[in-house]
C-alpha cells in the first residue's frame, strides 16, 4: 500500500520519558523510527551516551529530544504520556505546533482539575465535571486536535518490557486511530482491542487506581484472596457509580481497560498505587512514601479529585471516601475497614438496568 | 404603552451580486436536467456501496416500495403526483418480475429498478427557480407586506397606500451581516436557523433577500406545497421539497445528495438542522445529522476534486435564531409534545391549521404589534471553528487553521464516513451551543419563564404532568414576587451575556415593571387563551398551562432554573 510506505518514513512522537513513556517508545520502535520527549536536558543527554532510560534499555530507533517543535513538525501521530499534573501545561506548549492533521493518544490514567483563583486542591471543597477534565478533553480543549484517543489497559511498564502476554485497549471515537494505533503496537505478545468509549475508557483507568491502592492496603494489613474479592467485586460497582455520573459507559468499564486493568493492578506489587497501599498499612505516612518513590503514582490525586466530585454530585463512593480520609485525614486503614465492613448497602449488582 | 426597542438601525443593504444570471442558484437551475442526472446517478451509486449485495438491494427497494404504498394509504397530500399509485404499482410488478429471471439478469434489472427510483425523487426534490417569478414574488411580498403594516400602523385616511412602515421595522436583523455579505462573496453559505414555526420558511426567504444575498435554496417541507400559491412562492424564491413522510433510503441518500452537490457547485444553501419545528418550544438541543452530514462531505469533495495550486471554495456554516413572542402552532406544538413524551405513542405528520390558518397568521402578525427578531451568528467552518473575515478559520487563540487539514491522514485527503460521522456530530453540538449563544432573549420568554418555575417550586411534589393537570383558576401569583423573581432571573441573563453564552433583546433592559409589562402584552399575544395575564387585583395568572410552558421552554438549557 502506497500510504504504509509514507507513514513509514515519518518517525513516531511519544512525550514523556517516564517508565511507560519509555516503554512504549521501545514497542514502536520495532516498526518505526521513534522521537522520545524527555522534558529534563539531562535526560536527553543521558538517553544519547547510554542508550537508557529508568533501567530500560531503549532501541537504537528511538531519539531523544528536548524540542516539542520538531517532535510535532517530525511526527504526525504522537503519543503524550506524562503525569496528568503537568499534562496541560505540556499541551499548552505543544499545541502552538499542532494542526488537526495530528493523531494523538495519550497514555496517562489521571484526571486534570481546574480551580478557582487562589484556591488549590487541598482547600476546594467540591469539584463539579465543569473543573475535572480527562486528558482526551484537555487535548481538545488546548489544541485543534480532534482525532484523539488512549491507551488504556493492564500495562504493568515492567512486564511489557520485558514481553510477556498483554493486552491493551485504544479508544477513540475514530475508528481510524483505532486502527492505526492497533498497526503501530500489536505484536505476536500484545494484543490490541479497540473501543469507541474513549471517556469511558479514560474513568475506567483513572478510577481503578482507588482501587488498586485500597488493595494494597488489603495486602498489607495481610489480608488473603477473600478479603480482595470482595473489594474488586465492589470497587467495580463503585467504578461504575462514580463513572456513569461523571459521564462515562458502563461498557467501557466491563473491558480490558476497566475490570482487566483493575484486578491486574490490585494483584500487582509492580504498581505504584498498589504499593502505596501496602506501605499505609505497614504504617507509613503517605510523605514518607511519595518520597520513596520515583514517579509520581496517580491514584493520590485520584482519590482527592473523585472525592470532590462524589460530595458535588452527592454520589454514595464508600472505598474512595474512606481512602481519603485514610490517606488525607488520619483515619488508620483498619478503622476505614471497620467502617467499611459495616456499610449498610447490600445489593450486589444494580448498575445493570 | 410598548416599551421601545433601539432606535431600529436596520438599514437597507445592496445586494452583493448584481444581475441574477451571477448566481449560483440560477446556474443549478438552468442546468437543472443535467444537475438531476448527476444527482440520481451519484445516489444510485451510493445506495450500491450501502446495499452492495444484490439480495440487500433487492431488500431495501422491496421496503421501499412497500413503504410508499403504505404512505399513499394512508396519507396522501393534495400535491402528489396524480401519477403516484400508478408508478408505484409498476414499480412493484417489476420488482415481482425480477424474482423470476436469472443472477445475471438480477443484477441489471435492480440496478434499472433502482435508477428509476431515485430519479423520480431527485425531479421530485429539485427546485425550479425561475428569475422572472422570483423578482415578481419578491416584489409581491414586499408590496403586501408594506400595504398590511402600513394600513394598520399609519392611522391616517389612504394609510393603505403609505409606505411609512417596512418590513425592515418589523423584523430586526441583529448579529454578524456584515461578516455574512462579505462570506457569501468568498465563499458557499449554509445556513442553519432554528425552527419554531412554519412561518420560518417564509421569513428567511425575505431576510436573505433583505440582507442583499442571493437566493439560497432551501429544504422546505413538502406540506407547504399542499396550497398553490405558497407552491409557487417557495419555488420562486429557491426552495427543494423536503418530504418528510418518505423515510426510506433511497429517498433519504438522494435528498442528502442534492444537498452536498448543490453545495459543492457553490449553491448557498440552508436548512432547519433541527429536522421539524421544535415541539417543546426549547432551544434544538439535538440536531438531525443527515442533511447537516452534507457540508462536511461537500468540503472534503471540494478540497478532493480542487487541483493544486487552486483556492478551494469555502463552506461558511452560519448558525441562525429566530425569536418570537408568539407561535402561531405553539398549542399543536406542545400537545404533541406532551403525548410523546408522555406515553410515546406515535404521530404522524399532520398539520392542523393547513397552510390557510398560516396566511391568516400572516395577516394577523402584519397587522397587530409583536415584532421578530433574527440574530445571525459568527460563521464557522465545518468543523464548527470561528472563520474571520477573510475565511480563514481560527482556533480558540486566533491562530489560523487550514479546515484542509481535518481531512488528511498520511498526508493525503482520504474518504472515511466513520470519521465524518463523528465530525458531523462535533459540528452538530457547536451549532447547539451557537445558538444558545445567540439567541435573543424576549421580555416575553422572561416572564414565561420566571412564572412557570414558580409555580413548578410551589408543588415541589408534583411532576411535568401532574403541574400541567392543575386547574388553571388555582393558580395565582402575587406580583411582587413574580416581579423580584424575574429581577433575579434578568440578572443572570446579564450575566450569560457577559460570558458570551446568551443575548437579549434591548427592551429587556430598563426598569423591571415596564419590561414585565412588555412581556404579558406580548407572550402568545394572539392565542385564544393567554399563557399569561396580569388579573384585577394586580397578580399574575395563566389561562392555559400548555402554552406557558412552551414558551417556558425557550429558556430551558441556560442552567437559570436554580435561581427562581
Amino acid at each position: 500500500m502506497t500510504s504504509k510506505s509514507s507513514s513509514d518514513k515519518k518517525p513516531i512522537g511519544v512525550i514523556g520519558a517516564g517508565n511507560f513513556g519509555s516503554v512504549v517508545a521501545n514497542l514502536l520502535s520495532r516498526q518505526h523510527k521513534v522521537l522520545l520527549y524527555a522534558r529534563d536536558e539531562k535526560v536527553v543527554q543521558r538517553i544519547l551516551e547510554t542508550r537508557e532510560n529508568r533501567g530500560y534499555k531503549l532501541n537504537s530507533r528511538v531519539t531523544p529530544t528536548h524540542d516539542l517543535k520538531h517532535l510535532a513538525e517530525s511526527c504526525e501521530v504522537i503519543f503524550p504520556i506524562v503525569p496528568s499534573a503537568h499534562f496541560r501545561s505540556m499541551m499548552q506548549k505543544l499545541s502552538p505546533h499542532l494542526h488537526p492533521f495530528h493523531i494523538l493518544i495519550h497514555g496517562t490514567k489521571g484526571l486534570d482539575i481546574t480551580l478557582p483563583k487562589g484556591e488549590t486542591i487541598e482547600t476546594v471543597g467540591k469539584l463539579s465535571r465543569d473543573q475535572v477534565k480527562t486528558m482526551s478533553e484537555v487535548i481538545r480543549e488546548e489544541s485543534v486536535v480532534v482525532r484523539v484517543g488512549c491507551l488504556a489497559g493492564p500495562n504493568l511498564s515492567k512486564e511489557l518490557a520485558e514481553r510477556h502476554p498483554a493486552a491493551t485497549v485504544i479508544a477513540s471515537p475514530f475508528n481510524e486511530v483505532i486502527s492505526l494505533g492497533q498497526k503501530l503496537l500489536r505484536s505476536d505478545q500484545f494484543q490490541v482491542y479497540g473501543n469507541n468509549e474513549l471517556v469511558g475508557v479514560e474513568l475506567a483507568g483513572v478510577l481503578k487506581n482507588i482501587i488498586a491502592i485500597a488493595s494494597g492496603a488489603l495486602s498489607g494489613m495481610g489480608y488473603g484472596e477473600n478479603a480482595k474479592g470482595l473489594l474488586i467485586s465492589r470497587g467495580v460497582v463503585e467504578m461504575i457509580h462514580v463513572g456513569k455520573a461523571l459521564g462515562g459507559n458502563v461498557k467501557a468499564f466491563l473491558g480490558v481497560a476497566g475490570i482487566g486493568d483493575l484486578v491486574t493492578t490490585s494483584n500487582s506489587t509492580l504498581s505504584r498505587n498498589f504499593q502505596i497501599g501496602y506501605k499505609l498499612a505497614k504504617g507509613k505516612t503517605l510523605q514518607e512514601i511519595v518520597n520513596s518513590m520515583d514517579e509520581i503514582a496517580e491514584g493520590v490525586n485520584t482519590v482527592r479529585i473523585v472525592k470532590k466530585c462524589a460530595d458535588y454530585y452527592k454520589l454514595r463512593a464508600p472505598i474512595t471516601s474512606m481512602l481519603y480520609k485514610v490517606l488525607f485525614e488520619d483515619l488508620t486503614v483498619e478503622q476505614a475497614l471497620t467502617y467499611l465492613m459495616r456499610y449498610p448497602l447490600n445489593v450486589d449488582i444494580d448498575f445493570l438496568d | 404603552m410598548e416599551v421601545l426597542e433601539k432606535k431600529n438601525k436596520n438599514k437597507k443593504y445592496e445586494p452583493i451580486l448584481e444581475g441574477i444570471p451571477d448566481w449560483p442558484v440560477y446556474r443549478l437551475s438552468r442546468n437543472r436536467k443535467e444537475f438531476i442526472e448527476e444527482v440520481a446517478n451519484r445516489s444510485a451509486a451510493r445506495i450500491n456501496q450501502l446495499r452492495s449485495t444484490p439480495k440487500q438491494l433487492l431488500d431495501e427497494l422491496e421496503a421501499t416500495i412497500y413503504r410508499e404504498q403504505q404512505r399513499m394509504k394512508r396519507n396522501r397530500w393534495r400535491v402528489d403526483p396524480p401519477d403516484e399509485s400508478k408508478f408505484w404499482s409498476d414499480v412493484k410488478q417489476e420488482l415481482i418480475d425480477i424474482g423470476a429471471v436469472t443472477e445475471e439478469e438480477k443484477q441489471k434489472k435492480s440496478q434499472e429498478l433502482l435508477t428509476k427510483i431515485v430519479h423520480r425523487y431527485a425531479n421530485e426534490i429539485a427546485g425550479n427557480f425561475k428569475p422572472s417569478s422570483y423578482r415578481f414574488a419578491r416584489e409581491m411580498i414586499k408590496f403586501w407586506f408594506a400595504r398590511l403594516l402600513n394600513a394598520s400602523r399609519v392611522k391616517k385616511f389612504g394609510g393603505f397606500f403609505r409606505n411609512q412602515y417596512t418590513l425592515r421595522d418589523k423584523i430586526q436583523i441583529v448579529g454578524k451581516v456584515k461578516q455574512l455579505r462579505n462570506l457569501a462573496r468568498k465563499g458557499t453559505i449554509v445556513m442553519v436557523p432554528t425552527h419554531f414555526s412554519n412561518l420560518d420558511s417564509i421569513l428567511i426567504g425575505w431576510i436573505i433577500h433583505a440582507l442583499g444575498l442571493p437566493a439560497f435554496i432551501y429544504g422546505a417541507g413538502l406540506n407547504l406545497f399542499n396550497m398553490k400559491i405558497f407552491a409557487y412562492f417557495m419555488n420562486s424564491l429557491g426552495a427543494y421539497k423536503v418530504d418528510r413522510r418518505k423515510k426510506n433510503l433511497p429517498y433519504l441518500e438522494t435528498l442528502k445528495m442534492y444537498s452536498s452537490i448543490a453545495i459543492q457547485r457553490g449553491a448557498h444553501s440552508l436548512f432547519f438542522p433541527g429536522g421539524t419545528r421544535s415541539r417543546s418550544g426549547m432551544i434544538e438541543k439535538t440536531l438531525k445529522l443527515g442533511l447537516l452530514s452534507t457540508t462536511i462531505e461537500a468540503q472534503r469533495n471540494i478540497y478532493l476534486n480542487t487541483a493544486e495550486g487552486q483556492p478551494p471554495q469555502k463552506i461558511f456554516v452560519v448558525p441562525v435564531t429566530l425569536n418570537y413572542h408568539f407561535v402561531l402552532e405553539a398549542p399543536e406544538l406542545i400537545d404533541d409534545y406532551l403525548s410523546i413524551k408522555g406515553q410515546d405513542r406515535y404521530l404522524p405528520e399532520e398539520d392542523p391549521h393547513g397552510s390557510w390558518g398560516l396566511l391568516k397568521f400572516m395577516i394577523k402578525f402584519f397587522t397587530k404589534g409583536s415584532n421578530i427578531s433574527v440574530s445571525i451568528g459568527r460563521a464557522l467552518d465545518v468543523m464548527g471553528n470561528y472563520v474571520d473575515e477573510e475565511g480563514n478559520s481560527l482556533d480558540s487563540h486566533d491562530r489560523v487553521i487550514e479546515t484542509r487539514d481535518y481531512f488528511l491522514s498520511n498526508g493525503k485527503i482520504t474518504v472515511d464516513a466513520q470519521r465524518e460521522n463523528e465530525y458531523t456530530r462535533m459540528l452538530s453540538q457547536r451549532i447547539v451551543t451557537e445558538y444558545h449563544r445567540i439567541n435573543r432573549i424576549f421580555a416575553s420568554h422572561l416572564v414565561a419563564f420566571a412564572a412557570f418555575e414558580l409555580w413548578q417550586q410551589k408543588h415541589p411534589k408534583l411532576d411535568l404532568f401532574g403541574l400541567l393537570r392543575l386547574p388553571e383558576e388555582e393558580l395565582e401569583l402575587d406580583y411582587a414576587e413574580f416581579r423580584k423573581t424575574c429581577k433575579r432571573i434578568r440578572k443572570k441573563i446579564y450575566h450569560l451575556k457577559k460570558e458570551g453564552k446568551a443575548n437579549h433583546a434591548t427592551h429587556l433592559k430598563g426598569k423591571i415593571d415596564l419590561v414585565i409589562k412588555h412581556g404579558l402584552d406580548n407572550v402568545g399575544i394572539f392565542h385564544l387563551k393567554r399563557p399569561l395575564l396580569m388579573n384585577k387585583k394586580g397578580n399574575i395568572v395563566t389561562q392555559d398551562l400548555n402554552l406557558l410552558y412552551y414558551y417556558h421552554n425557550r429558556l430551558v438549557g441556560y442552567d437559570l432554573e436554580k435561581f427562581i
